[in-house]
């Protein structure tokens, strides 16, 4: 039976924590007595059959009629799938996905089905590689349906291939891939990491235009989305199930499939980096010492190449089909059950120790605004009920932030650091002054569409993303941080983590509380 | 007098090459430049006075000297040995302070003016630099016949001397000379036919030293509908950048994409695919010029304002972009944008004190302490100085 998530009260006794600094690491002695660390559940047990239970779900599906009385011959079928932002790491093979779309193509091939397409749901992130491509899907399914131009990734620059298909009581345009919105049946196949993924966020989001998106994707909704892991206090979940009802109303059908994981992240060697420091053996010891070291020595290409190519033994512990919004209530219990770990009260100060990865660095590199986005967009928001830090409050993030790009996978990320992050940090200020000149320009947009970039607009979106928490803390610290890319960012650089609290006192007082968010695993505060 | 002298020896040149890749100073010490006490040179003839230095730039021109790094293209154009310094302010014997446009034109060397009212700078034929009754030299500070500013005194014709208002400080009129070559060079950008067509033209600066700048406060002052984009390498050089009205000031390795940005076109390779509609090379390098072209739309024109010596480039893609490639040496005559023409010089008197360019004057010395000088000019940019001076004046 797996253990759940824990909140550790820090004394003198209490052995270091073990930190995150991008692709290298450290231990840190947290002040005793009014520190705690919060570790995340234990990874829940992996369905015994798992390609049973994904037939059983498209079989028994929620609110739906079963997958089989849905297809019939002659139908135009379009199956889409997230993309390579998750699962963080990318998991061992056979993918998810690809066990899923197999079960899918099953079915349809018993309907005598023939009209397949298979649409990769990037929205406006980078266009997969073949190889990333195969790993998702598998080989088979691959070898089967692109070369013959039937996988494919949606491309939300291409006018020929989108459809406008209305508007929402807020005024919000829906314009999603035309092939998936004129299908007879839109099977959708998600990997659902982290409570905020999947339900009308998959087609709504995933299928979408630049058109759609600014709808949801902006510092308003962000700012009021509280947070976008609760989706009964998410701004930006709202707008998602608005535009599904949009959806539904102009007869796009929908069949969803959602999958959850467990947290099982790391393989051997690095296994001592999900247990807890206490219980580490001579072997997690020396493996950390051996790790640190190396990383510290090794040049960063090296570290990088080391870390990405880390695949993960997380397994599927749910599969759950049908009707969108009945689907994605049993996977969130299902998430939340895996993630949620109950805290009594805020703190003063939150740390955060910023990893190797996050949804878009996949095979690339942590950009500066990737690791604003990383802690206080994804790390930050993962709560329920309050943030785990006070209002006014101090996060201290530990993270190299060399202003380091790769030139191919985020082109409009340069020009962003350069160019905007220097006339302002503020997110409404450069929604209004800068993202259209971004999200037009023709370079970006052919390098979205045909090389492997995210599209030109994609660096807003992450700095949105860290919205709400710029606006909730009173000072963002960076302990090992580039200094002049950490102040580019409009935060302060500090060398060490008690360097960080000295800066900290100014803000919170000479004797704060600190709690520490020990993950990856990935855990949700359930903050009471 | 104290002066300092270059000679000609091929062996010290060489040492001076060599050990200019060590340390600046190490190049002065073992180089041709040597502090002596020489007679004053003759007045030539005529309308030619002697001029006390009062303070004398340290340029780029004559690092490259004194480095060892001059083209042998010079070899007949100055006569050895010669007193560098032709960024000058002096005084006359009778006490006018002056400030020296250095170069030796027609009516200097007893030739008739190409026309009337021609400045030393102008003339489609350049026989008079190095015939007639002075030895060779392109201008003052490269002619044994001369002196230099890097001296107590030298002679100067009547064509080459400017007198100064009373309300002008030598301090601020020593980057005349600077200025004029920037506004020149910034003017043939502004006027090449890319530019003249465009409706809002960019124009790039590429390295921000003095002469950088003297081009963007040329290009701001004489070309204001041009948007002017900077890359300076150093951070104090980027502040004055912006403080003389840049449109957009960046660092030097930023300048590609801040130029792309501006004009909104693609990365094709290594270049734009359109770029600036004129491009100001305030460094001289072959990486330099190189990235002028890569950033230069189709067409349009790359102006050398630094002096660059032997290079290797790939020139294939001025060759399929049609780009224009053309010098910017010293001043002259130039025709402004409203018809009007002016001498650059005037035009650059005028800029001085507008920018007040006294503030990019960031250190003197006494000729004694030339190698220490001379260090701090060449590493002008990393020790956060602009413009590095020899001060001759009584008590300095």
């Amino acid at each position: 039976m797996p253990r759940p998530g824990f909140v550790l009260h820090v004394d003198t006794q209490t052995p270091p924590t073990l930190v995150w600094r991008g692709e290298g690491m450290s231990l840190e002695q947290l002040p005793a007595d009014r520190s705690r660390v919060i570790y995340a559940p234990e990874p829940k047990p992996a369905l015994d059959d798992i390609d049973g239970a994904i037939r059983h779900a498209l079989l028994h599906p929620i609110d739906q009629d079963p997958l089989p009385a849905l297809l019939t011959p002659g139908m135009k079928l379009t199956i889409a799938f997230d993309d390579i932002s998750l699962p963080l790491p990318k998991m061992r093979r056979p993918d998810v996905r690809q066990r899923v779309i197999e079960a899918v193509l099953d079915l349809a091939a018993e309907a005598g089905v023939d009209d397949v397409h298979l649409i990769c749901a990037l929205a406006l992130h980078r266009r997969m590689t073949e190889n990333e491509l195969r790993h998702a899907v598998g080989d088979r399914v691959y070898d089967a349906f692109a070369p013959s131009g039937r996988l494919y990734q949606h491309d939300a620059e291409d006018p020929q291939n989108l459809a406008f298909l209305g508007t929402t009581p807020q005024g919000e345009e829906v314009e999603i891939n035309k092939r998936a919105a004129e299908s007879d049946l839109l099977v959708y196949v998600n990997l659902n990491l982290v409570a905020m993924d999947g339900g009308w966020k998959s087609t709504a989001t995933g299928l979408a235009s630049y058109r759609s998106l600014r709808h949801h994707h902006n510092p308003a909704t962000m700012e009021a989305s509280h947070s976008f892991m609760d989706q009964h206090r998410s701004e930006l979940h709202k707008s998602n199930w608005r535009m599904g009802q949009v959806l539904v109303d102009s007869g796009v059908k929908v069949f969803q499939i959602e999958t959850t994981l467990n947290t099982d992240t790391f393989p051997a060697p690095f296994e001592f980096l999900s247990k807890r420091e206490w219980e580490w053996n001579a072997r997690d010891r020396a493996t950390y010492l051996g790790t640190a070291k190396s990383l510290a020595l090794a040049p960063p290409r090296l570290s990088r190449k080391i870390f990405q190519g880390i695949e993960a033994p997380h397994q599927m512990t749910s599969v759950q089909a049908g009707e969108v919004e009945a689907v994605h209530k049993v996977t969130t219990e299902h998430v939340y059950a895996q993630h949620l770990v109950e805290v009594d009260g805020q703190t003063d100060i939150l740390t955060m120790g910023i990893p190797y990865i996050c949804p878009y660095n996949v095979h690339s590199i942590m950009n500066p605004i990737l690791v604003m986005c990383t802690g206080l967009g994804y790390f930050f928001n993962m709560y329920r009920g309050k943030p785990l830090v006070r209002e006014g409050g101090v996060v201290i993030m530990f993270h190299p932030t060399e202003p380091d790009f790769n030139p191919v996978h985020h082109p409009s990320y340069i020009d962003f650091y350069e160019q905007v992050l220097a006339d302002t940090t503020d997110p409404h200020v450069m929604s209004e002054k800068w993202e259209r000149q971004y999200a037009e320009d023709d370079w970006y947009r052919h390098l979205y569409r045909t090389s492997y970039a995210y599209h030109g607009v994609h660096p807003f979106y992450m700095w949105y993303w860290g919205a709400h928490g710029m606006r909730h803390c009173g000072r963002v610290i960076i302990v090992g941080g580039n200094a002049k890319a950490v102040r580019r960012l409009g935060f302060v650089a500090a060398t060490t983590l008690t360097d960080a609290l000295e800066i900290a006192s100014d803000t919170v007082g000479p004797a704060p509380t600190i709690t520490h968010v020990h993950t990856p695993p990935i855990l949700m505060s359930d903050v009471r | 007098m104290r002066a300092l002298q270059v000679s000609r020896s091929v062996g010290r040149l060489g040492l001076a090459r060599v050990a200019g890749a060590l340390a600046p100073a190490a190049a002065v010490r073992v180089g041709p430049l040597d502090l002596v006490r020489i007679d004053p040179p003759e007045l030539p003839g005529p309308g030619w006075h002697r001029v006390r230095t009062r303070l004398a730039g340290i340029c780029g021109s004559d690092l490259s000297m004194i480095e060892g790094h001059a083209s042998t293209y010079f070899d007949d154009w100055v006569s050895f040995p010669f007193v560098p310094g032709h960024e000058v302010v002096g005084e006359l014997d009778d006490g006018t302070r002056v400030v020296l446009e250095p170069v030796l034109g027609h009516e200097a060397r007893g030739f008739p003016p190409p026309f009337p009212g021609a400045a030393p700078g102008d003339g489609d034929d350049y026989a008079h630099l190095a015939t007639g009754h002075l030895e060779p030299g392109i201008q003052t500070g490269f002619c044994c016949s001369t002196g230099g500013g890097w001296s107590e005194q030298f002679v100067a014709h009547t064509s080459q001397l400017h007198r100064l208002p009373d309300d002008l400080p030598d301090e601020r009129a020593v980057l005349i000379e600077p200025l004029a070559g920037g506004i020149h060079a910034a003017l043939l950008a502004a006027g090449s036919a890319s530019v003249q067509r465009a409706d809002a033209p960019v124009v790039a600066v590429l390295g921000a030293g003095t002469m950088g700048l003297a081009a963007v406060a040329g290009l701001v002052r004489y070309a204001p509908h041009v948007r002017v984009v900077v890359g300076a390498r150093y951070p104090h050089q980027q502040r004055a950048a912006t403080a003389l009205g840049a449109h957009h000031v960046g660092p030097a390795a930023e300048l590609a994409r801040a130029v792309r940005r501006l004009v909104g076109c693609h990365v094709v390779g290594d270049h734009l695919s359109s770029g600036a509609h004129a491009t100001v090379d305030a460094v001289g390098s072959a990486a330099s010029i190189t990235e002028a072209l890569h950033i230069t739309r189709p067409r349009g024109r790359v102006v050398m304002m630094g002096m660059p010596a032997e290079v290797t480039l790939d020139l294939t893609g001025l060759w399929h972009r049609e780009t224009e490639l053309v010098g910017a040496y010293t001043y002259g005559t130039e025709q402004l944008s409203d018809g009007t023409a002016a001498r650059t010089f005037d035009l650059a008197v005028d800029t001085a004190t507008a920018i007040e360019s006294e503030r990019w004057l960031s250190a003197t010395y006494p000729l004694t302490d030339h190698v220490d000088a001379i260090a701090h000019a060449a590493q002008a940019g990393r020790r956060g100085a602009v413009k590095v001076c020899f001060d001759l004046r009584v008590g300095a």
